[in-house]
């Protein structure tokens, strides 16, 4: 009978489906001393595994979704858990076709068989479905189910027989110590366990959990409804626990699934039904298990009907009975993604909000960011380290998670805007921003216009240029006023807001010392210098990608995106050594970008500074009287265009951006969205974006960006670095043009991004790693009058003048490769820098 | 004056309405030691012994209800009975067992005296007011209520008692009375009875034994000594919702929440760990005999008695050790 | 042709540690649900079989809250054609007061042409345990009264009912109109089909006010015996415990 020990390398705490897996590759990974401790009885502990409907389905719009489902089911695989069934998700509706479609573009660009089916092809399979009810359907015939509880228990028996692991049931945790910024120790009704590292792996209490070391962990329990009807005589007889595919009735947000002689109908249909963490009940309060509440019968009526509709004779048959109901706990975020990694706390580490399908795959993910810093598949969209203050509040979960969980089976744009919640996070500049019109986007919080309707008088002066979209899907969330403002930018000039920046400042003596190690760029730079570099993690992947400052000696500002602001500040502090510290200043420093032809012109009727070419050389800054307000200035382009960032306190942003709009006006400025910022003038410029291009799994040589020179000063991942430039690319980063718009239909068709590149002919196309090629990002380039797309391809397609083509809604698209390095597409000397 | 309806088994008191007397005894006691008096329905087979053992366990007086209307049990003739004998002594106390019969007599006195009445009463407290605890929710929870109306009429609940003789009590008085019998109190009576049957059919929510296999079992090939077991000790085969789910045995095997709820003298769970909708479904049972290799699952600490092992050794070892005895099924 | 009236009650499902109310006045189904007892649910069983077998109604009948619109629509997904809700507070009603609510609609019910051959109740209510309302409601009604049934047949004006007595199976029979409460066991119940609980669905359900002030339950407050410790006693590990696996079965006189 294990007890609990007095000490711990590390601690896992949750025995469900990720705190199994992660014990299994910690121990394989070469951890000793582990211990793993639920609450509940091995080996269902109670928690949302032990309910789980355990089906997968691989194809999923998000990469790293995607990436831990299909490393997950290879290792259900590997544990012989896994049936395959195959998987129908059927469309009621043409809009749902045209969803199935875009999921054949996911399914290719992940390389995953799928199919686009004909409801005669379903009946054959699915005899007891009712062909009529629907007019076509996604067929993937990889689709299977695992035994989660089954795979769970090998991995962890498997960890304890290499005498890695003590796994203790029924100990419950009181409290965590955290000393020093530090975890010390797990407090258990059982004693306590001294340990260096530990992970909260506990699924929908997590929360709990994560408060008593001051974390937040960001996610909500929340109900998902299913019934179990059975026995079914179609069922019943037959080997095995699934004999047919699964059926995602995807316009229904319904899902049948056979489960022995029972067919189980799940659904996602209902209102979302939210818990508190605090109020999930006990072990022995619970009618089944704690995540298995009560059926609440009225919030699935509906369903039922459309279910019978579907399956008339099965769930109809004599004998068939509704045999078992619940309102299953499952965990939500307020992105859709998990929360791993390491939390606030040193040594205080997460993986949940994980489902069935990712499980495996988490486990592994963060077993090995956890030895070596990294792992395989990038998992930085799922980083703990990603929320910021307003997203860590429970308020924030329950309203996002409350709007996304229709969504489950819906049907999302890319660029679809949360409605709730909004409104957290308002640059200085957003009462000027709401009278111009703004159409606001959110970023990490902040309201950011995307483009200006006071704009919209531009239409006419560009016409066509603007590059109107007549497809409703390609032109919702999205305005031809981008293009617009793009235009008169590259004409005139342009004022942006983007004070959702992130901006900290890192000082004191370490404090080169502390940069150098963290960027690959030379950081021991003349003061007043502007640095843009790349950061890699130590197998030579990005991190990240973001400007430096040396405003002093011993004092650097970093200057970084908004969406993954945060996990930089971490990565930062954590390569603090002595004698550096890290500020944040990103609520008290708003960023104006002035670029264009005239932005000079324009800069200069505001400040006696000195601001011409020679006189502030490009990837310089200093700080300059701008009117009577002081301003940091840093001459720098992300879009292309003469111009300058302007760095200004929050009480005198607004004033600094009212000047520059009165003062341009005669020289035709304009406030320019972020449509242009993010897309359009820099998909002209070939610039790289972050979350896009750049990943942990792409690295400097692949993405066409490395420098002649390697500095000296050793850096994170330089060692990969040297040995990636020393080898091919696997893959090399490319930008397209489309060469032809024109659908089957007639209707001109517009690319948004994640679609599969293939041959001209629609032959696949597979590179170094055995990945398919996909579009990472899309966008209007119209100064070239062009719809780009850029591209990860295998090094002997990325030839300029190549001939490729881009399937998008089962349609190909001919597509000709116009670079094959970090040159420009648009003004490829970037003379208009200057 | 305290009155118990006494049921007798045999001839002789049962022990619940034992359990009954001394409740009452205890109550008259705290009330200044007034007097208890039984009362039996119907004919008695040795009026004196049972006499003395009502004496011995406090009854004064021992009133029998006896005439035509008590030849078979209704039990609204039964209260009217008890009703008779309550005014002739005046009583403010009228109690049973909490037995099938006594809860039922007891609900037809009070309907008819139109006093509430409290079910399967543990305890009391004071006297005025006169509050009672008694169990609600199966026992799950108990239950304070004031029962101020008179006569007070409560049934004890079994156990909750213990039913202990009076050192040198004397038998108690007989009184016999005829009471008075509506046609009305006797259209719902026992027309027939019929003897208790022993299930061994197999029918698991009838079986006095039941054995149990879970995922233990190891597949749809691993229940041969379960079955053979169960057999041997007439009994059935029940299982947790994996096996139903697996497909490796019939769902009209299944115990628990979604399958039979099952409450046989003896359970015998053959590596179930005890999930919570397993345990909703025996936890009746009256005696559990867990067997499983991890003693921390939940069956192993919440049963009476455990093994640990692997099911598959240890089944046939007791086959074998039964037969030996000549246990042959 | 036998039209029923099965009488049930929305109570907290008891299969979790139970939980009171802040109050102590109630039990608190928050984390198991609600539910209707067992007895209840096989009466409910007895009286659909009866009317499928010989023709007739059967209608529900709840004194409740709101909510037990739930129990009542969960009951007739299970093939019963009618249901009745006296909102009231549950815990404000003692068993007198559930038996004269009852009570009332039956008389009122059979004022207007429509009579209950056969009223069923459960033979006491999973939650309060008062062992008394299916006696009440038989006394106020002036109907003869059947306790503990576990099978019955209704048929030709006449019922007759089984249950165990302490001699054994008794039976009962007598004339309708009658009472009868139900003890489990006799039938296993049946759970809704898909179709039951689509059907269910469209049934109105008759929502009526209590006909009188109640007298209340008598209810001081409601509490928890403590838990018992675990008690278990290890017999041994492996093959070896055989033996002492066999003198228990002996001692618990099961292999006779």
């Amino acid at each position: 009978m294990a007890e609990v020990p007095p000490q711990a390398k590390c601690v896992v705490i949750g025995s469900g489906i990720v705190g199994n897996s992660l014990v299994h590759h910690l121990a394989r990974l070469g951890w000793r001393d582990i211990v793993q401790i639920d609450k509940g009885p091995l080996p269902n502990p109670g928690g949302s595994t032990g309910h789980a409907s355990n089906f997968i389905f691989p194809v999923d719009h998000s990469r790293e979704i995607t990436d831990l489902t299909l490393d997950s089911m290879r290792q259900y695989k590997e544990l012989g858990v896994f049936t395959e069934s195959g998987g129908f998700e059927i469309a009621r509706t043409e809009e749902r076709m045209e969803e199935l479609r875009r999921r054949m573009s996911s399914a290719k660009a992940r390389g995953i068989e799928s199919q686009l089916v004909d409801p005669a092809f379903v009946k054959e399979k699915v005899p007891f479905i009712e062909a009529d009810q629907f007019i076509g359907a996604f067929w993937t015939p990889s689709v299977g189910v695992v035994d989660s509880l089954r795979a769970g228990t090998i991995m962890r028996d498997g960890a304890i027989a290499s005498g890695a692991l003590t796994s203790v049931p029924n100990v419950e945790v009181v409290g965590l110590d955290v000393e020093d910024g530090r975890i010390r120790r797990v407090r258990t009704n059982k004693g306590d366990i001294e340990a260096e590292y530990v992970v909260i792996a506990c699924g929908v209490w997590s929360p709990r959990i994560g408060d008593m070391a001051g974390i937040s962990i960001p996610l909500t329990p929340a109900v998902h409804q299913m019934i179990s009807v059975g026995p079914c005589p179609q069922l019943s007889g037959l080997p095995g626990e699934i004999n047919f595919p699964i059926v995602r009735d995807m316009d229904t947000f319904c899902y049948e699934r056979q489960h022995g002689a029972d067919m189980e109908v799940g659904s996602y249909a209902h209102r979302a039904i939210l818990h508190e963490p605090e109020d999930i009940p006990s072990i022995e309060q619970s009618k089944l298990s704690p995540t298995e509440l009560p059926f609440t019968s009225d919030d699935f009526d509906p369903q039922l009907e459309q279910a019978y509709e579907l399956m008339p004779e099965l769930l109809g048959a004599e004998g068939a009975e509704i045999r078992y109901a619940i309102n299953g706990l499952l965990s939500l975020t307020c992105d859709g993604n998990p929360i791993l990694g390491e939390s606030q706390v040193k040594g205080l580490w997460t993986a949940a909000a994980v489902w069935i399908k990712e499980g495996p795959g988490v486990g592994r993910a963060v077993a090995e960011w956890m030895t070596h810093g990294h792992s395989e598949i990038d998992v930085s969209g799922a980083d703990i380290a990603r929320f910021y203050p307003h997203q860590m509040r429970r308020e924030h979960t329950r309203l996002r998670t409350t709007e996304s969980f229709i969504k489950t089976y819906g049907i999302i744009h890319p660029a679809e805007q949360y409605e709730s919640d909004r409104g957290q996070r308002l640059s200085p500049m957003h009462e000027s921003e709401k009278k111009l019109g703004a159409a606001f986007f959110e970023a990490v919080g902040w309201e950011r216009p995307q483009w200006y309707e006071s704009n919209a008088d531009l239409l006419e002066v560009y016409g066509d240029r603007v590059m109107p979209r007549e497809h409703e899907w390609d032109s919702r969330w999205w305005s031809p006023i981008i293009n617009a403002e793009h235009l008169r930018m590259r004409e005139a000039a342009g004022v942006i807001d983007l004070t959702a920046f992130a901006i900290f400042d890192i000082t004191g003596p370490g404090a080169l010392d502390a940069v150098q190690h963290t960027c690959v760029a030379q950081c021991d730079v003349p003061v007043g210098k502007v640095i843009y570099t790349p950061v890699l993690d130590h197998k030579g992947g990005f991190r990240s990608d973001l400007t430096v400052m040396r405003l002093g000696e011993d004092h650097f500002r970093v200057v970084t995106g908004g969406a993954h602001g945060m996990a930089d500040k971490k990565w930062f502090a954590d390569q603090l050594g002595d004698g550096a510290s890290l500020e944040d200043l990103t609520d008290r420093i708003s960023t104006i970008g002035l670029w264009g032809p005239r932005a000079r012109d324009i800069l200069s009727q505001l400040t006696g500074a000195d601001v011409s070419h020679e006189g502030f050389k490009f990837l310089s800054c200093r700080e300059i009287d701008l009117d009577g307000i002081p301003v940091l200035a840093s001459r720098i382009s992300y879009v292309g265009e003469l111009g300058w960032e302007l760095y200004v306190s929050f009480d005198q942003a607004a004033a600094v951006w009212d000047k520059l709009l009165a003062t341009g006006t005669p020289y035709g400025v304009r406030p320019v969205g972020i449509g242009v910022y993010v897309t359009t003038a820099r998909i002209e410029k070939g610039y790289r974006a972050f979350g896009h291009e750049l990943d942990g799994e792409r690295t400097i040589v692949e993405a066409g960006m490395q420098r002649p020179k390697v500095k000296t000063a050793d850096f994170i991942g330089k060692e990969a670095y040297l040995e990636q430039r020393a080898g091919e690319p696997a893959a090399v980063l490319c930008t397209l043009a489309v060469d032809d718009h024109t659908s089957a239909s007639g209707v001109k068709r517009y690319m948004l991004g994640g679609e599969p590149i293939t041959t001209r002919s629609g032959e696949a196309l597979v590179d170094g790693h055995g990945h398919h090629p996909y579009v990472t990002a899309a966008g209007s380039a119209p100064s070239l009058g062009k719809h780009l797309l850029m591209a990860y391809l295998p090094p002997e397609q990325a030839r300029v003048g190549n001939e490729l083509a881009v399937s998008y809604m089962e349609e190909c698209y001919p597509v000709t490769v116009i670079s094959n390095d970090a040159t420009p597409p648009f003004d490829p000397g970037n003379e208009r820098i200057r | 004056m305290i009155l118990v309806l006494v049921e007798t088994e045999n001839g002789a008191a049962s022990e619940i309405s034992l359990e009954t007397l001394a409740f009452a005894r205890s109550l008259a006691a705290e009330g200044g030691g007034i007097a208890v008096r039984a009362v039996v329905v119907g004919a008695v087979e040795d009026r004196d012994a049972l006499a003395a053992e009502l004496g011995a366990y406090g009854a004064a007086e021992v009133h029998q209800a006896v005439g035509e209307g008590f030849a078979s049990y209704a039990g609204a003739a039964w209260a009217a009975a008890l009703q008779a004998i309550r005014e002739s002594t005046r009583s403010v106390v009228v109690t049973a067992a909490g037995s099938p019969r006594g809860n039922e007599v007891l609900a037809h006195l009070a309907a008819r005296l139109n006093v509430p009445m409290a079910a399967n009463v543990v305890a009391f407290h004071g006297l005025a007011p006169f509050v009672v605890t008694r169990q609600v929710v199966g026992g799950a929870a108990l239950e304070e209520m004031r029962l101020d109306q008179r006569p007070a009429v409560f049934s004890v609940a079994g156990h909750a008692w213990t039913a202990s003789p009076v050192a040198g009590a004397s038998p108690a008085t007989w009184v016999e009375t005829t009471p008075e019998v509506a046609e009305s109190d006797l259209v719902a009576r026992v027309v027939a009875t019929g003897t208790k049957a022993v299930d061994h059919s197999g029918s698991l929510k009838s079986a006095k034994v039941v054995v149990g296999a879970g995922r233990g079992a190891g597949g749809a090939d691993g229940f041969g000594a379960v079955a053979e077991l169960a057999e041997l000790l007439g009994g059935a085969v029940g299982v947790s919702r994996v096996v139903t789910s697996l497909g490796w045995r019939p769902h009209h095997e299944q115990v628990g929440q979604t399958g039979s709820r099952i409450s046989p003298d003896l359970y015998v769970p053959c590596g179930i760990s005890g999930a919570i909708q397993h345990w909703a479904g025996c936890a009746s049972s009256k005696t559990i005999l867990a067997i499983n290799t991890d003693p921390e699952a939940p069956m192993m600490t919440k049963a009476n008695y455990a093994v640990v092992g692997d099911m598959h050794e240890v089944l046939p070892a007791i086959i074998e050790e039964l037969k030996s005895r000549g246990v042959t099924g | 042709m036998t039209n029923i009236l099965v009488c049930i009650k929305r109570v907290p499902d008891s299969s979790g540690e139970v939980v009171l109310t802040d109050d102590q006045q109630g039990v608190d189904g928050r984390y198991v649900g609600f539910t209707v007892s067992n007895h209840e649910s096989c009466a409910v069983e007895l009286a659909v079989r009866t009317v499928e077998a010989t023709g007739g109604t059967v209608t529900l009948l709840t004194v409740g809250s709101p909510e037990a619109a739930e129990q009542l629509r969960d009951t007739l997904a299970l093939g019963c054609n009618a249901a009745v809700l006296v909102e009231a507070e549950p815990a404000r009603l003692g068993p007198a007061d559930v038996a004269r609510e009852i009570a009332h609609v039956v008389r009122e019910k059979e004022a207007t042409g429509t009579t209950y051959d056969l009223v069923l109740l459960g033979n006491d209510a999973a939650d309060s345990g008062d062992f008394q309302v299916g006696i009440r409601l038989a006394h106020a009604l002036g109907r003869p009264v059947v306790n503990g049934v576990s099978t019955f047949e209704a048929a030709d004006g006449n019922l007759t009912a089984r249950g165990d007595g302490p001699d054994g199976e008794e039976t009962y029979s007598l004339p309708l109109p009658a009472v009868a409460t139900v003890l489990e066991g006799g039938a296993e119940p049946r759970y809704p089909t898909l179709r039951g609980r689509m059907a269910a669905k469209k049934v109105e359900i008759e929502t009526r006010a209590l006909s009188a002030e109640p007298a209340g339950a008598n209810r001081v407050r409601l509490l928890l015996p403590p838990p018992a410790p675990s008690a278990v006693e290890v017999l041994g590990e492996g093959p070896e415990a055989a033996k002492a696996v066999a003198d228990l079965f002996e001692r618990l006189g099961v292999t006779r």
